[in-house]
């Protein structure tokens, strides 16, 4: 026994901001931008907490499921910009929704949905959970260097969220990690000690560039692979594969390596940039509710980021 | 070998004669950005066996050249032939 998806719903704040605006503020260019990371807009807080949004895609995921706040057994959030570091953004989100269980965070950067995913899984497997929230909300907005063209222009803020009940519809898994913080790192200290010798280092996000794209793209190609192999799937029998929305390069360097069709995975950073961990269940909720989801579908997740940390499994819808 | 190899697959990528580029041009110069870069090494990662850490230091074809004799080396070594 493991869970379906019976509901979805997501929400980005309603500031918009577009590569134009943003060459206002450093020295880059739509054209930079849309050419090298495939991103038009994206959303960014201007008065929202990471709680507010993700309690509002949580929101949406229950009226889409049907499901009321108080059949809720779990709540799990992953995230990496909770607004504060205790309570988790899990217990955020219950009191938000008007929810009583348990709730917590999985940290596990842009992978975070599927590890999330993964451990609703164990709980269902163990039959302690009915109905599970499982909610992946960022505001990388606060974690970013305005001033680094590099970083600055990648980014957006979101949350999506998924109702899971207790079913068959997660069949399959692989998580890798390779530990380390030297090629993607976010140190967001808070506070000293006056006991502490070390100098802090900028608080930002800091990414080197090359080896995320070659390391993200390698992700997407053993993961998917992997899944599609072991699960004896041909390119036929999966309806939508949805990557980790980071950069349209790496899907299309990714989808070209695999020799699958294009049109197999679902992007659309075009509109919100990498929203880490929110990026796969907007996307999943976007398929969803423009009707273009059928129960018994095949889906494939495909997720990579800072650990590093890279995830993929297969759902049933 | 590792010279040609790459001349064939940047002149593949650019639309170019493979004798137009020479060890000294520069990724930049004929439009090839730091991604396209990051790609073509995946290619030659696959194509030789061996890994190369990216960093600032490609900056032109002979850059690159060296970084992958050296890694060549180290694995002839280590292998002992």
């Amino acid at each position: 026994m493991s869970f379906y998806i019976a509901g979805t719903g997501s929400y980005v704040p309603e500031k918009v901001l577009t590569n134009d605006e943003l060459a206002k503020m450093v020295d880059t260019s739509d054209e930079w931008i849309t050419q090298r990371v495939g991103v038009k807009e994206r959303r960014v807080c201007t008065t929202e907490t990471t709680g507010d949004i993700a309690c509002r895609a949580a929101e949406r995921a229950l009226q889409n499921a049907g499901v009321a706040p108080d059949e809720l057994d779990l709540i799990i959030a992953a995230t990496i910009s909770a607004d504060m570091a205790s309570p988790s953004l899990g217990c955020i989100i219950e009191r938000g929704i008007g929810a009583s269980c348990m709730a917590f965070d999985v940290s596990a950067a842009c992978s975070g949905f599927i590890f999330a995913l993964d451990v609703a899984a164990g709980y269902f497997a163990r039959g302690m959970v009915k109905t599970a929230l499982v909610v992946g909300a960022e505001r990388m907005s606060r974690l970013i260097d305005w001033n680094d063209r590099s970083t600055c222009v990648i980014f957006g803020d979101g949350a999506g969220a998924a109702i899971l009940r207790a079913g068959d519809g997660y069949i399959d898994s692989t998580f890798t990690v390779r530990g380390g913080d030297d090629v993607i790192r976010i140190p967001n200290f808070a506070g000293t000690s006056p006991f502490y010798k070390v100098e802090t280092p900028p608080p930002y996000i800091y990414m080197n560039g090359q080896e995320t794209f070659k390391f993200a793209v390698n992700a997407i190609v053993s993961d998917v692979s992997r899944i599609m192999e072991k699960n004896n799937l041909t390119a036929s029998d999966v309806s939508y594969i949805i990557p980790h929305q980071a950069n349209s390069r790496i899907v299309e360097l990714a989808q070209r390596r695999l020799g699958l069709p294009p049109e197999l995975f679902y992007v659309n950073i075009e509109r919100y940039g990498n929203t880490s961990a929110a990026s796969i269940p907007i996307a999943l909720d976007e398929l969803n509710r423009s009707g273009r989801l059928s129960r018994g579908d095949k889906i494939i997740l495909s997720a990579f980021g800072g650990g590093l940390a890279n995830a993929a499994c297969l759902i049933i819808w | 070998m590792v010279f040609e190899k790459i001349r064939e697959m940047l002149a593949e990528k650019i639309d170019c004669e493979k004798e137009t580029i020479l060890p000294e041009t520069k990724f930049t110069d004929v439009g090839i950005d730091s991604l396209d870069v990051t790609e073509l090494v995946m290619n030659l990662e696959d194509e030789f066996g061996v890994e190369i850490g990216m960093d600032a230091s490609i900056e032109t074809v002979a850059d690159l050249v060296a970084k992958i004799e050296r890694k060549l080396e180290a694995k002839n070594a280590a292998s002992g032939s």
